[in-house]
C-alpha cells in the first residue's frame, strides 16, 4: 500500500531506482515518509485494542480483559508501530511473527487491508 | 630457523620481502603474502597445538577459516587478540604469537597425562563426577578450565579505534570466488550497487590454488583482469579481509571488515581504525561462501601430519611450502588426486593413495597412476604412527565391498603427511542464519541450501557444485537474477571457458572401520577442537540422547572456536546410524552468527565511556556550575549538580549548609532540567481531563496544578505542575527522566485513540532556562530583580504565575514549591540563563543566597513529604497507596481510574506510603532496607515494605526516611526494623510522611 502512496506522491524519476538513488529495499513502510530501516521505528504492540468508552461500567474481568489480555498471535499480527525516530507517526502493521515478514501498512482509523487477519 | 620446506619458486608470496616474528618466543621469517600457518609450515613446524581435553599434540589440519587446531594468541599486552586462527593471519613485520595452551610448555605438556586415562574420560565425564558434590564445582571449575586452556583477553585498554559503517546495497555477494567474481560481475556490468565480500586479503577463492585455465588464462590471471574490471565499475564496492559473520532478518547482514591487523600494531597510520563493522541491508545476496572439504574419520586421525587434502593443495600452490617430504593421500573421492598430484610435482614423494573405493576411474586417478603411483583402491586407514613432527607410517587394510568393515590387515605405508578427504561440506552457514534450512542431498552426499526464506541465493561450492565452469555460469545467473529482481537489467555475461577434470561418484563414509568396536580401536576424532570422538557419539546415544542439540551440549561437538566447520557433519551422521536414521531426519545443529568470532572492539565500536555511549545533555547554567566546583551527578542523561561543597566540606557537610541557608534565608537551583511540554489546541483542557488525575477543566488563567499522570493500570508514571498561559494553551512540566517517555504517552493516545481532540504537543525543555529561588527571603532577592511583575502574597499567590521582567529579560515567575519554603520558579529563554543567574546571585549575596545542588533537594522535599517518581514509586503504586486520594477526581474519566478500583488495588495491605523515625536519631537508615515486623534469624524473613528515601536532616537535627509498608497508613506510631544483610538490625517507628511544616503555611507566605 505504500509503494501505491509512494507512487501516487512521488514523481516516477523517484520510485524507479536509478543509480545515484537509495535502492527502495527497507523494511517497514511508513504510511507518511516512505520505506524507512526498521531501527526508526518502535512497536506498541496490538493493535485494534479499543479502549471502552465507559470504563466504570465495565466488571473486573472485562476490564482485565482489555487491560491485559493480548492474542499472542503466530502468524499474520496486526500491530501499532510509531516512526519514532522519524515522522512520530502511529500507524498498523501487519507482520507475520513467524517470518518477520512484513505484510502491509495502513494509518490509524482505516481498515485492515485484503489478507489481514 | 631456515624455511626448509620452502620450495624456491612458485606461490603467490614475495619473496622479496622477507619477514621475522616469532612464535612461541622463536624467531622465524616469511615472506608478505604468508599467513603465519604457511610461514611456520616451510620452517618445518609441525606442532601448533594441544588438544582441550586430552593434551594430544595436534598440527595444522586446514588452511582456512575451518582451522581447529592452530589456535594463537596473537600480540602482546594491550594489543593482543586470543583465539586466532594461524591459517587466518596474514603475516608482518614483528609478529609474535603463541600457542594458547600446554602447560608447562607445548612440547613437554603435563596435563597429556589425561591421554594415557582416556578411557576414563567419556563424554559428559565432567558433569557427571564434578558436579558432586555440587558446592565443590566452584572450586574444580578453575583447574578445569585452566587445562582446558584456550587464550586470554587483553587486561589493557584497546589503544586501537573501531568504526562501524552502514551501507545499502542492490546486490551483496559474499565470497569472491569463481561464482562470487562471476555473480558481482554479472550484477555490476548491470550498474546495480554491489558489494563484493571476501574474508581473504586476495580475491580468487580456489582460483588462487587450482590447476586450471578459466578463458584461456592461468586462472590467477584471469581474477586478477576480472577485478580490474570489478574496481572500474562506479558502484562496486570491493571489501577484501571482510568476512559476513551475520546474516539477521529482512536481508540485514553484518561484515566485519579487518583494516590494519595485517600491518601489525604500530605500523599503522593512526586515522585508520583497526576494523570496521559494516551494517548492510541488501536488495538481493549471492552467496558464494564455497565449501570445506570434509575430513574422513579414522583410528589415529588427530596425529600432526594429518592434514586436509586441499589444504595441503593451497600450501603448495599458494605458498609454495610443501608440507613435508613424503606425502601420501587417504580418500573416498576423486579431488583428492589433485593433491598427489601436486605433491608429486612439487618434488615430494607420494608412497601412495588409498582409496576406500574399489573402483575409482576419473581424471584425476588416471593422471594419477600414469605418474607411477600406487592406488590401493578398496583400502582404508587404520592408524597412525608418529610423533610431535609428524607421521612415521600409518596401517592399511582391505576393505570389504560395502566399506563397512575391513578383511584384513595390509601392513603399513610410510608418510610424513596423509593428505586426506572425505568429500566436501558447502558452506551453508549464511544461508541458514537467514532463516532456511539446508537439506542433505543423498546423490551428493552433503548439505545443501533449500529454498530461499529471505532475498538470497546460493551458487557455485556452497550450492553443492563441484566442476568449475559450473561454478562460474551458476555465479553469473545468480549475479543476473539478484540484480534483475532489484531493478536492474544485466545484460548478461559472456562466461569464460574453464574445464575441470571429469569425476567419478563419491562413496560417503563417515567412520572408517578399523576392525574393533566402535570405542576398542584408537581414537576417531570427529571434532578435534572439542576432543569429540565417535566413541562419545555414540555413548551419547546410548544413554538416550536422540536430539543433535542434545548431542551437542552432551558431547561438546561443534562448541569450539571452529563452531565444528570440520566435524559438525561426521558427527550428524555418526549419530544418525546410530540411532537407525537418515541424516535428513537428524537435521543439523543451529547455524549461529557469528561465523568466525568478532572482537568486542569491532562491535563496540566509538560507543566506548560514558562520553559516547549515551548523550550528555547539559544546562546552560552548566558552565556557571562547573566554575563554582560543583560536584554532578547523572539524571537521565543530563548532567545535574548535586551539592557544591566549600573547602573541606563533606558531601553531608555541604547538604546541612545548603538546606539550612533555605530554610532560613534563600538558596537557588537549576531546575532547568525538568521536561516541558507545551500544549495547545481547543481540546487542550479536556485532554489534561484524561490524562492526568485530578479536573483541569477550572484552572483559572495564570494559575497551576500539580498533577499525577497514572498508565492504564492505575500506577503513578509522572508528576509535575502544569500552568495555563492562555484559554487553549498550557505548560506541563514532566520529571527530568520522564520527558520523553511522557510526550510519547500522550503523542499516542492523541493519535490512536483520541484523533476527535485538536491537541497541539511540542516539547519545549532547552528552550527554557529555569531556576528555583527557595526561602523566607526569596521574595526580597527577586524584588531586587524583576520588573513588571508584583511579587506580593495577594498579587502573586502560591500556584500561580506572572508575566515581566528579570534582569531585563522576558520571563515568567511562577508560585511553585518542591522544598516548601516560599519559592519563585524563574523561566527565560535558556540563551539569558546565565545571565539571569548571574544577577539573581549577585541580588542576593547580602541575604548569603546559597546554590544547592539535587541531594538538599532531595533532603528538602523528603522533609516536606513529597514523593519522587521512580524512587518512591516503581511501577506498582498507586496515588491511594502514596496517601493523595485528594488528587484522584471522582466525577470524571482519566487513564488508568478504572484499575484503581480493580480488588488488588482496593487491597488494605497493600504497600502504603509512611514516614519512618529510625530509633537512633544519627542514624540514616539504608535507602532499599527490607522492613520486616520482627527480626529473625530464620530466613526467610517476612518482609513488610522497603525504605525509599531516607535522608539525614539538618532541619530537624535528626535522621527521616520515607518507606512503603504493607498497610502502612494503619500503623501510625508502630515499629517496624530495618534488617540488613549482615544482621544488623535498626527499629524504627512509622510515622506520617510530613515531617516538616505539615500544615503547608511556610510555601504559601
Amino acid at each position: 500500500m505504500a509503494r501505491l502512496l509512494m507512487s501516487m506522491v512521488l514523481p516516477a524519476s523517484l520510485t524507479e531506482p536509478t543509480s545515484r538513488d537509495p535502492p527502495k529495499m527497507l523494511t517497514i513502510d511508513c504510511p507518511w515518509c516512505g520505506s524507512r530501516d526498521q531501527s526508526e521505528f518502535s512497536c506498541g504492540g496490538e493493535a485494534h485494542i479499543v479502549r471502552p468508552a465507559e470504563p466504570e461500567t465495565l466488571s473486573d474481568a472485562e476490564w482485565s480483559d482489555y487491560l491485559f489480555n493480548r492474542k499472542n498471535i503466530k502468524g499474520p499480527h496486526a500491530e501499532q508501530w510509531c516512526h519514532s525516530g522519524g515522522c512520530r507517526r502511529w500507524f498498523n502493521v501487519i507482520r507475520d511473527t513467524v517470518s518477520y515478514r512484513v505484510i502491509s501498512v495502513y494509518r490509524v482509523g482505516e481498515r485492515p487491508p485484503e489478507g489481514g487477519p | 630457523m631456515s624455511s626448509v620446506n620452502r620450495l624456491a619458486s612458485g606461490g603467490r608470496i614475495d619473496r622479496s620481502q622477507p619477514l621475522s616474528f616469532t612464535f612461541n618466543g622463536r624467531p622465524y621469517t616469511g615472506y608478505r603474502g604468508d599467513t603465519l600457518a604457511s610461514a611456520l609450515l616451510a620452517s618445518g613446524v609441525r606442532l601448533f597445538g594441544r588438544s582441550i581435553k586430552y593434551h594430544r599434540p595436534r598440527g595444522l589440519v586446514g588452511a582456512g577459516a575451518e582451522e581447529p587446531n592452530a589456535i594463537v594468541q596473537l600480540g602482546e599486552g594491550a594489543y593482543t587478540v586470543p583465539n586466532q586462527r594461524a591459517t587466518q593471519i596474514e603475516l608482518y613485520q614483528g609478529l609474535v604469537a603463541r600457542t594458547v595452551n600446554g602447560w608447562p610448555s607445548l612440547h613437554l605438556d603435563l596435563y597429556a597425562l589425561n591421554s594415557l586415562v582416556g578411557r576414563l574420560l567419556p563424554a559428559g565425564f565432567y558433569y557427571k563426577t564434578f558436579m558432586w558434590p555440587r558446592p565443590m564445582w566452584q572450586r574444580y571449575e578453575h583447574y578445569i578450565r585452566k587445562a582446558a586452556g584456550l587464550g586470554h583477553t587483553p587486561e589493557l585498554p584497546d589503544p586501537e579505534r573501531y568504526d562501524k559503517i552502514n551501507q545499502h546495497c542492490d546486490v551483496l555477494v559474499v565470497g569472491a570466488g569463481p561464482a562470487g567474481l562471476m555473480a558481482a560481475l554479472a550484477a555490476g556490468r548491470s550498474g546495480a550497487r554491489v558489494i563484493l565480500a571476501d574474508e581473504q586479503a586476495e580475491f580468487g577463492g580456489s582460483l588462487l590454488t587450482v590447476n586450471a585455465h578459466v578463458g584461456g588464462r592461468p586462472a590467477a590471471d584471469w581474477v586478477a583482469g576480472t577485478l580490474h574490471e570489478l574496481a572500474d565499475l562506479p558502484e562496486v564496492t570491493l571489501l577484501p579481509r571482510a568476512t559476513v559473520t551475520g546474516y539477521y532478518d529482512h536481508n540485514f547482514l553484518v561484515i566485519n571488515e579487518r583494516r590494519s591487523h595485517h600491518q601489525g600494531p604500530g605500523q599503522v597510520d593512526p586515522r585508520i581504525s583497526r576494523e570496521r563493522l559494516w551494517r548492510v541491508r541488501a536488495a538481493q545476496v549471492v552467496l558464494a561462501t564455497g565449501a570445506i572439504e570434509r575430513p574422513l574419520v579414522f583410528a589415529g586421525n588427530d596425529r600432526p601430519g594429518v592434514m586436509l587434502a586441499a589444504a595441503v593443495s593451497t600450501y603448495i600452490r599458494r605458498y609454495a611450502v610443501v608440507p613435508g617430504r613424503r606425502g601420501a593421500v587417504f580418500t573416498n573421492n576423486d579431488s583428492a588426486y589433485q593433491a598427489a598430484l601436486d605433491m608429486h610435482e612439487a618434488g615430494m614423494e607420494v608412497t601412495g593413495v588409498i582409496d576406500l573405493r574399489q573402483q575409482p576411474e576419473g581424471e584425476l586417478v588416471e593422471a594419477v597412476r600414469s605418474l607411477g603411483i600406487t592406488v590401493y583402491t578398496g583400502h582404508a586407514v587404520t592408524g597412525t604412527h608418529g610423533s610431535h613432527h609428524g607421521l612415521w607410517r600409518v596401517d592399511l587394510a582391505r576393505l570389504n565391498a560395502t566399506a563397512n568393515d575391513i578383511l584384513a590387515q595390509k601392513g603399513a605405508l610410510p608418510c610424513q603427511v596423509l593428505a586426506v578427504s572425505g568429500g566436501w561440506n558447502p558452506v551453508v552457514h549464511l544461508h541458514a542464519q537467514s532463516g532456511a534450512r539446508p537439506q542433505f542431498d543423498e546423490g551428493r552426499s552433503c548439505f545443501v541450501p533449500a529454498s530461499s526464506v529471505q532475498a538470497e541465493r546460493s551458487a557455485g561450492a556452497c550450492a553443492g557444485v563441484v566442476d568449475l565452469g559450473e561454478c562460474l555460469a551458476a555465479g553469473a545467473r545468480a549475479g543476473q537474477a539478484a540484480a534483475a529482481d532489484s531493478g536492474w537489467n544485466s545484460p548478461g555475461p559472456d562466461l569464460p571457458r574453464a574445464r575441470s577434470p571429469a569425476m567419478s561418484q563419491m562413496l560417503p563414509c563417515w567412520s572408517v572401520p578399523d576392525g574393533r568396536a566402535e570405542g576398542h580401536g584408537g581414537k576417531k576424532f570427529i571434532d578435534l577442537q572439542n576432543d569429540t570422538t565417535v566413541a562419545d557419539i555414540l555413548l551419547a546415544a546410548r544413554e538416550g540422547y536422540r536430539s543433535i542439540e542434545h548431542v551437542k551440549r552432551y558431547t561438546g561437538l561443534g562448541f569450539g572456536t571452529d563452531q565444528g566447520k570440520l566435524g559438525n557433519v561426521n558427527g550428524m551422521a555418526v549419530l544418525a546410524q546410530a540411532l537407525g536414521q537418515s541424516l535428513a531426519d537428524t537435521g543439523t545443529t543451529t547455524f549461529r552468527p557469528n561465523y568466525t568470532p568478532v572482537t568486542f572492539g569491532a562491535i563496540a565500536g566509538r560507543n566506548l565511556g560514558v562520553q559516547r555511549f549515551d548523550p550528555v545533555r547539559k544546562t546552560a547554567l552548566h558552565g556557571w556550575h562547573v566554575d563554582h566546583e560543583a560536584v554532578f551527578e547523572d539524571v537521565g542523561q543530563w548532567k545535574r549538580p548535586r551539592y557544591y561543597p566549600c573547602s573541606g566540606e563533606s558531601m553531608q557537610q555541604a547538604v546541612n549548609r545548603e538546606c539550612l541557608a533555605t530554610r532560613n534565608s534563600v538558596g537557588v537551583l537549576d531546575a532547568s532540567t525538568l521536561g516541558k511540554i507545551d500544549i495547545r489546541g481547543p481540546d487542550a483542557a479536556e485532554f489534561l481531563n484524561r490524562i492526568y488525575t485530578n479536573s483541569w477543566s477550572k484552572l483559572a488563567l495564570g494559575r497551576c496544578r500539580y498533577g499525577f499522570m497514572l498508565g492504564e493500570d492505575g500506577m503513578v508514571m509522572d508528576d509535575g505542575v502544569t500552568a495555563r498561559l492562555a484559554n487553549d494553551h498550557y505548560l506541563m512540566t514532566t520529571t527530568t527522566g520522564g520527558a520523553a517517555t511522557v510526550l510519547a504517552w500522550m503523542e499516542r493516545w492523541l493519535q490512536t485513540e483520541w484523533p476527535m481532540l485538536q491537541v497541539y504537543l511540542t516539547s519545549v525543555t532547552d528552550h527554557w532556562s529555569v531556576m528555583s529561588v527557595a526561602g523566607p527571603n526569596s521574595r526580597q532577592v527577586l524584588e531586587q530583580v524583576c520588573a513588571g511583575i508584583d511579587l506580593s502574597a495577594d498579587a502573586l499567590p502560591f500556584m500561580s504565575f506572572g508575566l515581566g521582567q528579570a534582569a531585563g529579560i522576558p520571563a515568567r515567575v511562577s508560585r511553585i514549591s518542591f522544598s516548601g519554603e516560599l519559592g519563585f520558579e524563574i523561566g527565560v529563554n535558556a540563551n539569558a540563563g546565565r545571565t539571569l543567574w548571574e544577577a539573581v546571585m549577585a541580588a542576593g549575596r547580602a541575604f548569603g543566597i546559597t546554590p544547592y545542588g539535587t541531594e538538599a533537594m532531595h533532603v528538602l522535599r523528603a522533609e516536606k513529604g513529597y514523593v519522587i517518581v521512580g524512587q518512591d514509586t516503581d511501577g506498582s503504586v498507586t496515588p491511594v497507596d502514596l496517601g493523595m486520594d485528594w488528587i484522584v477526581a471522582k466525577d470524571k474519566d482519566f487513564i488508568g481510574k478504572r484499575s484503581l478500583f480493580r480488588p488488588d488495588t482496593l487491597r488494605q495491605n497493600r504497600k502504603q506510603l509512611v514516614g519512618l523515625f529510625s530509633e537512633d536519631p544519627a542514624r540514616v537508615l539504608p535507602e532499599g532496607a527490607q522492613l520486616v515486623n520482627a527480626p529473625a534469624s530464620e530466613r526467610p524473613v517476612p518482609m513488610v515494605g522497603h525504605v525509599s528515601s531516607s535522608y539525614y536532616s539538618a532541619s530537624l537535627g535528626r535522621s527521616i526516611a520515607l518507606a512503603l509498608v504493607k498497610g502502612g497508613h494503619s500503623r501510625m506510631g508502630g515499629t517496624v526494623y530495618a534488617q540488613l544483610m549482615d544482621d544488623t538490625v535498626l527499629p524504627a517507628t512509622i510515622t506520617g510522611a510530613a515531617f516538616y511544616d505539615p500544615d503547608n503555611e511556610r510555601q504559601r507566605a
